[in-house]
C-alpha cells in the first residue's frame, strides 16, 4: 500500500478542496468523493492516510537500518573480544539504557530542529544499545561452540572469524527483533509527530495528522481516529509478523516492543 | 554476601548516572541552540544576549559549565530554571508525586487486566476465549497510547460525559489517563504471563500436586502462579524506562501537570536546568528500579542468587 501509494490513492494528498470545507469552515465527514472524509485544510484524509504508510515505514527501516548496524558491531566486539573492551562497551550500553528515551529525543529534536532525517538519526540513537545487549549475548554463547575453535585452531584471525564464523549465525536473532523494532519505531516516530517534533507539514505523517484533529475532536473526530487506526493496523501487522518469525525461527521469547 | 553485592551496584549506578549526566552536557553543548535568544525574543541585541549569556554561565567552556553542574548536583543543588527562575530540584520534587500518582494507579490498572487475562487464556488453552483475548491483546499492544487518550476523553468525556476531559483532582480525574496505560501495558503482560503460565502447568511439579489430589485452583494459584510471575516482575522492572515515556505523553494528552508536561514545557524553552535535572531524576528512578527488580527477584524464583553462583 505505501509503495503503490499513488495509484491507490483517490486524490493528491496535498490538494486542498473547496467543497472539502463546509460552509463553517469545518472539514466534512466521510462522503463517496473523500471516502474517510477531510482534515482540518480540506484535504482528502484517506489520501493522506495512504501517503502517510510511507513516511512512516521510511522512518521505521531507516531508522532500524542505522540502530541494527551499529548495535550488532558493538555486540559482536564486545562480545568476541572482551575484556576491558566488553566492559567500556557494556558501561556505554547501561548509560544509553538509563536515559529515558521520549524526553531524550524530545530534547535533541527541538534542539537540532525536526524533520525526516532528524527523527530518523534520533531514534537509531535511542534503540542500538538493546540491540547490542541482544548481540553480545548471542556471541558470548557461540563463540564457545566447537566450530569457532576449530576456526581459532587453524589460524584464522580474530576478525574473519567474528566476520566469517559469528556474524551469519546471528541473522535470525536480529531479524526477529527486527521487525519488532520497526513496530516500536513506527510509533515512536508518531509520538514524536503528535508532539510537533517530528516529520513537519505539509508531509502527510500519522502522528501529525492526530495532533492536527486533536482540536477538532468534538466536531471532527474522524480526523483524528482513522490516522490512529491506520497506525494501530501497521504496528499490528509487524507484530504478527514478528510473532511468526519467532515462532519459526527460535522458540524462546523476546522483550517488549512499545 | 548480599550487603557487597548491592554496595557493588550502588556504585554501578553512580557511575552510569555520571555517564548519563555527562553525555547529556555532551549533546546540549554540541548541538547549536541558543537558550539565550529565546529568553531575550527575536529583538534583542548582541550586547543583551552576552549580558544574557555570562549571566547563565553559558559563556563558560563546557567543561567548566559542568564541573560547576556537578559539584552543585553533588549538594542536591540541580541549578535554577532559565524561564521561571525557580531552583530545579524543588520544582521536580514537588511534580513528582503527581507522576508518581498516575504512574501507580496505571501501573495497577496494567496488573489488573493482565494478570487475569494471561491467566484465564494459559488456563483455558487453545479455547475460543483464549483466541479472543489474545487477539484482543495484541490490538491493545499496538494501539498508540496518545491516540487511545484521545480515543477515551472523545468517547467517555466529550461523548457519554462521564469522566472529565483532563486536568487533575481527584480519583475520577485519574481513571481515564490510567486506563490509557492501563491497557496498553496489560495486554503486554497478559501475553508475557499467558506464556509463563503454559509452562510452568507444563512442568512435574504441577502434575504431582494434582497426583497427590490438590484441587485444580490450588495447583493453578498457590503452585504455578508463583513461578510464573517472576518473568513477568522483572520485565516490569526492565520496561520502567518505556513505561516512564508511556507516562509522559499520556500526561501530555490529558494535561496532567507532572513531571511529564513539565519536562515538555522545559524542552520547548531551551530551559537547559531542567531539561538536564528531569532526565538525571528519571535515569535515578530507573537505573534505581532495575537494582530493586535484581534485589526482589531471588525472593520469588529460589533458584537463583545474587551476584552469581556462591
Amino acid at each position: 500500500m505505501a509503495i503503490f501509494g499513488p495509484l491507490v490513492a483517490p486524490h493528491n494528498p496535498d490538494t486542498q478542496f473547496l467543497n472539502g470545507l463546509n460552509a463553517q469552515g469545518l472539514p466534512v465527514p466521510p462522503s463517496r468523493q473523500f471516502p474517510l472524509g477531510t482534515d482540518t485544510l480540506g484535504r482528502d484524509l484517506l489520501s493522506r492516510i495512504i501517503y502517510g504508510a510511507r513516511v512512516s515505514l521510511t522512518v521505521g527501516l531507516a531508522a532500524n537500518a542505522i540502530a541494527i548496524g551499529v548495535g550488532t558491531a558493538v555486540g559482536l566486539v564486545a562480545g568476541y573480544v572482551g575484556g576491558l573492551t566488553d566492559t567500556v562497551l557494556m558501561r556505554l550500553t547501561d548509560v544509553m539504557l538509563a536515559f529515558p528515551n521520549l524526553l531524550l529525543a524530545m530534547a535533541l529534536l527541538t534542539l537540532i530542529g525536526p524533520g525526516l532525517e532528524t527523527v530518523i538519526i534520533v531514534i537509531a540513537f535511542t534503540s542500538w544499545a538493546s540491540m547490542a545487549r541482544i548481540v553480545r549475548g548471542q556471541v558470548l554463547s557461540i563463540r564457545e561452540l566447537e566450530y569457532v575453535e576449530a576456526a581459532r585452531a587453524i589460524g584464522a584471525s580474530r576478525w574473519r572469524v567474528i566476520v566469517r564464523c559469528i556474524l551469519p549465525q546471528l541473522d535470525s536473532v536480529v531479524l526477529v527483533y527486527l521487525t519488532l523494532n520497526i513496530a516500536a519505531a513506527v510509533l515512536f516516530e508518531a509520538s514524536l509527530s503528535f508532539l510537533g517534533i517530528g516529520v513537519q507539514p505539509p508531509a502527510a505523517d500519522w502522528g501529525a495528522m492526530i495532533a492536527g484533529g486533536e482540536s477538532y475532536y468534538q466536531i471532527a473526530p474522524w480526523v483524528f481516529l482513522f490516522p490512529g487506526l491506520a497506525l494501530a493496523l501497521m504496528v499490528f501487522s509487524f507484530n504478527l509478523f514478528g510473532d511468526g518469525l519467532r515462532d519459526a525461527l527460535d522458540p524462546r521469547g523476546g522483550g517488549r516492543t512499545s | 554476601m548480599t550487603f557487597a553485592y548491592v554496595v557493588r551496584r550502588v556504585l554501578t549506578m553512580l557511575l552510569v548516572l555520571l555517564g548519563v549526566s555527562i553525555l547529556t552536557f555532551t549533546l546540549l553543548f554540541v548541538i547549536p541552540a541558543d537558550p539565550a535568544r529565546v529568553i531575550a525574543g527575536p529583538h534583542a541585541g548582541p550586547l543583551a544576549l552576552a549580558h544574557i549569556r555570562a549571566n547563565l554561565g553559558l559563556d563558560q567552556p563546557i567543561y567548566v559549565q559542568y564541573g560547576l553542574w556537578l559539584w552543585r548536583a553533588a549538594h542536591g543543588n540541580l541549578g535554577v530554571s532559565f524561564a521561571y527562575r525557580v531552583a530545579v530540584l524543588p520544582s521536580i520534587l514537588v511534580r513528582l508525586p503527581v507522576t508518581a500518582e498516575l504512574a501507580a494507579a496505571g501501573l495497577v490498572a496494567e496488573l489488573v487486566i493482565g494478570i487475569p487475562v494471561g491467566l484465564v487464556a494459559a488456563v483455558r488453552r487453545g479455547s475460543a476465549l483464549d483466541r479472543l483475548l489474545m487477539s484482543l491483546s495484541l490490538l491493545g499492544v499496538t494501539a498508540p497510547a496518545f491516540w487511545l487518550g484521545l480515543f477515551f476523553i472523545y468517547l467517555f468525556g466529550f461523548r457519554l460525559g462521564i469522566f472529565p476531559l483532563g486536568g487533575i483532582g481527584g480519583v475520577w480525574h485519574l481513571i481515564l489517563p490510567a486506563a490509557t496505560i492501563g491497557l496498553g501495558g496489560g495486554a503486554w503482560y497478559a501475553r508475557l504471563l499467558r506464556s509463563t503460565m503454559l509452562e510452568q502447568l507444563d512442568r512435574d511439579y504441577v502434575r504431582t500436586a494434582a497426583a497427590k489430589g490438590a484441587s485444580r485452583a490450588r495447583t493453578v494459584f498457590a503452585h504455578a502462579l508463583p513461578n510464573a510471575l517472576a518473568p513477568v516482575v522483572t520485565q516490569i522492572g526492565l520496561d520502567l524506562g518505556s513505561f516512564l515515556s508511556g507516562v509522559l505523553i499520556v500526561e501530555i494528552v490529558f494535561g496532567w501537570p507532572g513531571l511529564g508536561t513539565w519536562a515538555w514545557t522545559a524542552v520547548q524553552n531551551l530551559d537547559y536546568p531542567v531539561i538536564v535535572g528531569t532526565v538525571i531524576v528519571s535515569a535515578v528512578l530507573i537505573t534505581l528500579a532495575n537494582l530493586v527488580v535484581d534485589l526482589v527477584y531471588p525472593l520469588l524464583d529460589k533458584r537463583v542468587s545474587l551476584g552469581g553462583p556462591r
